[in-house]
C-alpha cells in the first residue's frame, strides 16, 4: 500500500526492508548526505524549528503533514507515486508494451545519464540558496525557502534511490559523486551551467523558483512519461512537491510588483531612480532580472537539434510534456517541427524532423507556461493603473547553448552587432549596479507578520495559518 | 418530497485565479475529475465536485480553498470561471459557513452538486471515530468488485424501485466505515462520447461487511426515472446498478468521506434522521451497533431513528427494521402518502417525540441527517422549536455540535 514506514531509518514506501543489500547501501549513503546538508545546506539554520510539510503517505491527504521540525531531523525518504496497474509504454518503438520495472540492458547508460543529470540539479539549488536565510524578507518567506530546500534534498534522495536500486556499483558511485560536485566549484562544478550561477538575493531566488524550477516541472513531466516505471512513479511524486517551489517564485515576484506599484501610486512616481529612492525595486530592474533568468533557464533544455533526445524518445525513456494526453502517433517519425536559424542577418524558421527537435518542443511548451504567469504579474500592474508591462524576451536572446549562441540577438528578436549588444546590454540584463542596489535592500526581517519594505504581504498563509503565524522559531 | 421547495443554496467550490499558479496539482489529484483548465484558469465543475477535499492539502498556494454560497440554480458555470481574473465577491455574509462533506447519490439530479445541505455540518469526524481510509482507488486506478446479490427492497406494485445491492471485493483491500461512500463508474460513454463520470453512493453495511466477516458491502439505490421536477429521466448510474445481475463486475473507486462517521465510544447516543435511500448510512450504523450488542459488548448509548417515506411499501428495510427491539432503538416512522391518513413527515415525528429528543440532546449525542434536500429546513425548524419549548438554545447547541464533530448533514 501507499503507507510510508517511518519506523525505519529511511522512511519509504518501497519495502526497503525487504531488500537488505539496497537498504545497507542507502544507510551507508545517508550519513554522507547529512554531512553534505550540514556543510552545504542552509547556513546557520540547523537549530530553527521550521513549519514544514512532510509526506506521511502518497495519497492526497497524506503527503502534506505540517509541523515544526528542525531541518536536519526532516524525514527525507523515498516515496513513489502509486503504481498504475497495466501501465504501458506510451510512445516510441516499444509503444504498447508493458512498462519496464527493471532497466533494459540496452538503455542502461542513457537512463543513468538522465537520472544523474536530473539528480545533480537538486542539491545544486540547495547550495545556490544556502545564504539566503540570512536576508529573508519575512518569517513566512524564510519558511518557504527552507521548505524548498528540504524538498530539493528529498528529490536528490529520489534519484539516488533509483541509482542504488537499479544501477549497481556504477549507480552507487554516481550517488557519491552527486555529493562531491558543488555549485560554482571551479574544479568540480555541477553539470548544468544554470546551476553554477549564484542566487545572491531574493529577487533572484524568486526568479529562480519561477523560471528554473519550472524547467524542473517540464523535465519531470517528460520523465514521468518514461517507460521505465520506477522513474515515472518517482517523478510523478516529485511533481507534487515541485508545485510549491513555483508558487514561491510566482507569488514572490507578484508581491514585489504589488509593493512597487503601491509606492509608485502613492507618490505618483514612475522614474526608476525615484522609485529606488523609496526603497522598492523598480519595474525596469525586475524586467532585467526576468530577461536573465528566462534566457539562462531555456538553455537548460539543450541544443535545438539533438540526436540524443531523439534516441531517448524512440527508446521510450523520455516523452514529451503531457505525452499521454497528446493525440498523434507517438512515434513522430514523419512529423516536422519549426526550428529557428539565422539567414541573411534575420531569424527565420525552418522545418526539421520533430524527433531531432524534441528539446526545442519541450522548450516551447515551457515558454508558453512561463509567459502565462508573466501575464498574471502584468495584471497586478494593470490593476494598479500603470502602463508598464513585463515581457518575456525572444527565445533567441542571450543564449549560450544551441546555434543562437553564435549570434547577438536583442530581446525583441533582431539579430544585432556586437557593438549594438555592448551598447544596450545594461538595459537588457541586470548590471552590477542593479545587483548592488537589490543587494542593498536585503536585510533580515523575521518578526512574524512583518515584511521588508520592498515586498507586499502574501494574500494567504501556509496551510490555512495566518500570515503572522510564527513559521520559523529561533532557538 | 417532504417540504415545500425553497431556494436551495450550495457551497460552491471555486479556485482563486489571482493566487493560483496553474500547477495542475489539483486536476491531477481530484478523484472525480471535477477540475479542468484552459490556457487562462483552473476551474471546478459544480456538477461533479463532491466536496471530498482531496485537492485542498496538496494545493501549494491556498487558492483552492475558496467557497461561495450561491443559489444552486445560479451556480457559476465553467465558462464564467474561465473568464475570471479574480473571484466574484461573496454577496451575502455566509462565507464563513463550515464546509459540509458530501457524498450521496448524484443520480437523481442528473449530476447536480451532490451535497445540497444548507445547514452548517461538522467539518470533522467524531473524536472517537475509527480512522477512515480514503481515495485508495481512483478513476485512473479503480478496483473491480463482483455483484454478490441484487434485490428489490420495495413492494413490486409501488412506483418506487429501490434495490439492495451487495458488492464483493474478494481478497482486494477495500476497508470502509459506516457513513463513507464509494464511487461507481458506469460503463460506456455519455452523449458527448466521454466516459461517464462516477456516481457516489453511501454504503448501507457495517464495517465488517454486509455479512459479518466477509469482504463485501451493500448499497441502497433508487432507480431514477424522473428528475426533481417530474420530467422523465433515466439515471445512468442507478439504472446500471439496479439492472446488475449476480456475478457482474463493477468498477469501483473510493472509499470517500472522512467526516460523516459514527463515534466509536459505547456511551455515544445516535440521533438519526433520514428519508428514502438516505437510510443507507443509518442502516450501516445501526447494524454496527446491533452487532456490538449481540456480541455482548458494552453499548449504553441510545439509538433514535426518524425515518420518512411515502408509504410503508416504499420504505427500504421496513421489514427488518420492525424486528429490532424497542429497547435497542427508538424508532419513529413517518409516512406522507398513506390513504385516509394525514400526511406525516419526519419533522412532525420529531415534534411528537419532543421530550425524548431533548433528553437525548442533553447527553453525549451525535446527529446524522441524510435524505432529500427538502427535509432539511423542516428538520432544523422542528429542532429549533423543540429546544425552545424546553428552554434550550438550539442555534448555540447546533454551533457547538458542529464544532465538536457531532452534527452531520448530507442532502441531495
Amino acid at each position: 500500500m501507499s503507507t510510508i514506514d517511518y519506523s525505519e531509518t529511511i522512511p519509504n514506501n518501497v519495502n526497503l526492508s525487504e531488500d537488505k543489500t539496497l537498504q545497507r547501501a542507502l544507510e551507508h549513503w545517508q550519513p554522507n548526505y547529512l554531512n553534505w546538508w550540514r556543510d552545504m545546506g542552509p547556513d546557520g539554520a540547523t537549530n530553527h524549528d521550521v513549519y514544514l510539510r512532510t509526506a506521511i503517505n502518497v495519497t492526497p491527504e497524506g503527503w502534506a503533514d505540517f509541523a515544526h521540525v528542525k531541518m536536519p531531523d526532516y524525514r527525507w525518504g523515498i516515496f513513489l507515486a502509486q503504481a498504475e496497474p497495466g501501465r504501458k509504454v506510451n510512445f516510441g518503438e516499444s509503444k504498447g508494451q508493458d512498462v519496464w520495472q527493471e532497466v533494459p540492458g540496452e538503455h542502461r547508460a542513457n537512463l543513468r545519464r538522465m537520472i544523474v543529470t536530473q539528480g545533480d540539479t537538486e542539491p545544486a539549488s540547495v547550495e545556490q540558496q544556502r545564504h539566503l536565510g540570512l536576508t529573508a524578507p519575512s518569517n513566512y518567506d524564510l519558511r518557504n525557502l527552507f521548505q524548498v530546500n528540504v524538498e530539493e534534498g528529498r528529490h536528490l534522495w529520489a534519484m539516488v534511490y533509483l541509482l542504488h536500486k537499479h544501477f549497481g556499483r556504477d549507480g552507487r558511485e554516481e550517488a557519491e559523486a552527486l555529493l562531491q560536485r558543488n555549485s560554482g566549484d571551479a574544479d568540480k562544478p555541477r553539470i548544468l551551467e544554470a546551476f553554477n550561477e549564484e542566487t545572491p538575493d531574493w529577487l533572484a531566488f524568486y526568479m529562480f523558483t519561477y523560471f528554473t524550477d519550472r524547467d524542473g516541472k517540464f523535465q519531470l513531466n517528460a520523465l514521468a512519461e518514461s517507460g521505465f516505471d520506477p522513474l515515472s512513479r518517482t517523478c510523478r511524486f516529485m511533481l507534487t512537491e515541485e508545485a510549491h517551489h513555483m508558487f514561491v517564485g510566482e507569488s514572490g515576484i507578484s508581491r514585489i510588483i504589488n509593493r512597487t506599484c503601491q509606492v509608485m501610486k502613492e507618490f505618483g512616481i514612475e522614474d526608476p531612480e525615484q522609485v529606488r529612492a523609496k526603497g522598492v525595486i523598480d519595474l525596469q530592474t525586475i524586467q532585467r532580472y526576468l530577461n536573465f533568468h528566462f534566457s539562462v533557464t531555456i538553455d537548460l533544455f539543450g541544443a535545438d537539434q539533438s540526436s540524443n533526445a531523439a534516441a531517448f524518445y524512440s527508446a521510450g525513456l523520455k516523452g514529451r510534456y503531457e505525452e499521454t494526453k497528446r493525440d498523434d502517433d507517438h512515434s513522430l517519425k514523419n512529423s516536422q517541427y519549426r526550428i529557428l536559424e539565422v539567414s541573411n542577418g534575420k531569424l527565420v524558421e525552418r522545418e526539421m524532423p520533430m524527433l531531432n527537435s524534441l528539446n526545442e518542443l519541450l522548450r516551447d511548451d515551457y515558454i508558453r507556461d512561463s509567459v502565462a504567469g508573466v501575464g498574471r504579474w502584468n495584471r497586478v500592474i494593470e490593476k494598479a493603473g500603470l502602463s508598464f508591462r513585463l515581457v518575456t524576451p525572444h527565445k533567441a536572446f542571450n543564449r549560450h547553448i544551441g546555434p543562437m549562441a553564435a549570434f547577438k540577438i536583442s530581446p525583441d528578436g533582431n539579430v544585432i552587432s556586437e557593438t549594438e549588444w555592448a551598447a544596450n546590454v545594461r538595459n537588457w540584463l541586470p548590471s552590477e549596479e542593479d545587483r548592488a542596489y537589490v543587494a542593498s535592500l536585503m536585510g533580515r526581517v523575521i518578526e512574524p507578520g512583518k515584511m521588508a519594505n520592498w515586498i507586499a504581504p502574501p494574500p494567504v498563509g501556509i496551510n490555512r495559518q495566518p500570515v503572522d503565524f510564527e513559521y520559523v522559531r529561533f532557538n | 418530497m417532504n417540504a415545500p421547495e425553497a431556494i436551495v443554496f450550495i457551497r460552491q467550490h471555486l479556485i482563486d485565479p489571482e493566487v493560483c499558479i496553474r500547477c495542475n496539482t489539483c486536476e491531477e489529484t481530484c478523484p472525480v475529475d471535477a477540475i479542468t483548465h484552459d490556457s487562462r484558469n483552473y476551474v471546478v465543475d459544480v456538477d461533479r465536485c463532491n466536496g471530498c477535499m482531496a485537492c485542498i492539502s496538496p494545493c501549494p498556494t491556498g487558492s483552492i480553498d475558496r467557497w461561495r454560497n450561491v443559489a444552486k440554480q445560479a451556480a457559476y458555470s465553467l465558462e464564467e470561471q474561465f473568464g475570471w481574473d479574480e473571484l466574484p465577491a461573496q454577496n451575502n455574509a455566509q462565507d464563513a459557513l463550515p464546509m459540509s462533506t458530501a457524498e450521496q447519490d448524484a443520480d437523481k439530479t442528473g449530476g447536480m452538486q451532490i451535497n445540497a445541505a444548507v445547514s452548517p455540518s461538522s467539518a470533522m469526524a467524531p473524536w472517537s471515530a475509527a480512522h477512515p481510509y480514503v481515495n485508495l482507488y481512483t478513476l485512473k486506478n479503480p478496483v473491480t468488485a463482483t455483484v454478490a446479490g441484487n434485490y428489490r427492497l420495495t413492494a413490486a406494485d409501488t412506483q418506487s424501485d429501490i434495490h439492495h445491492i451487495v458488492l464483493d471485493f474478494g481478497s482486494q483491500f477495500f476497508p470502509i466505515l459506516e457513513g463513507q461512500s464509494i464511487g461507481i463508474i458506469p460503463p460506456g460513454t455519455d452523449v458527448n462520447g466521454k466516459p461517464h463520470y462516477l456516481r457516489m453512493y453511501s454504503v448501507a453495511s457495517a464495517r465488517d461487511g454486509e455479512r459479518a466477516g466477509y469482504n463485501n458491502l451493500s448499497l441502497t439505490v433508487k432507480r431514477v426515472v424522473e428528475d426533481h421536477e417530474g420530467h422523465a429521466v433515466r439515471g445512468i448510474g442507478s439504472n446500471y446498478l439496479c439492472d446488475l445481475q449476480k456475478g457482474d463486475r463493477v468498477q469501483v473507486t473510493g472509499p470517500f468521506g472522512a467526516n460523516y462517521l459514527m463515534p466509536n465510544h459505547a456511551a455515544a447516543n445516535l440521533l438519526m434522521i433520514c428519508t428514502g435511500t438516505g437510510a443507507a448510512p443509518m442502516r450501516a450504523m445501526t447494524e454496527h451497533r446491533r452487532r456490538m450488542a449481540s456480541q455482548g459488548k458494552a453499548a449504553d448509548g441510545k439509538l433514535m431513528l426518524f425515518f420518512g417515506a411515502r408509504k410503508p411499501e416504499e420504505l427500504p428495510y421496513f421489514g427488518p427494521l420492525l424486528k429490532l427491539p424497542p429497547a435497542f432503538i427508538d424508532m419513529h416512522l413517518a409516512f406522507s402518502r398513506v390513504e385516509n391518513e394525514p400526511r406525516a413527515y419526519v419533522q412532525d415525528k420529531l415534534r411528537a417525540a419532543a421530550n425524548a429528543v431533548t433528553a437525548l440532546l442533553e447527553g453525549d449525542t451525535y446527529i446524522y441527517i441524510c435524505g432529500l434536500k427538502g427535509m432539511e429546513a423542516g428538520v432544523m425548524e422542528a429542532m429549533h422549536d423543540i429546544c425552545q419549548a424546553q428552554g434550550m438554545d438550539w442555534p448555540s447547541l447546533h454551533a457547538t455540535m458542529v464544532r465538536e464533530g457531532r452534527f452531520h448533514v448530507e442532502t441531495y
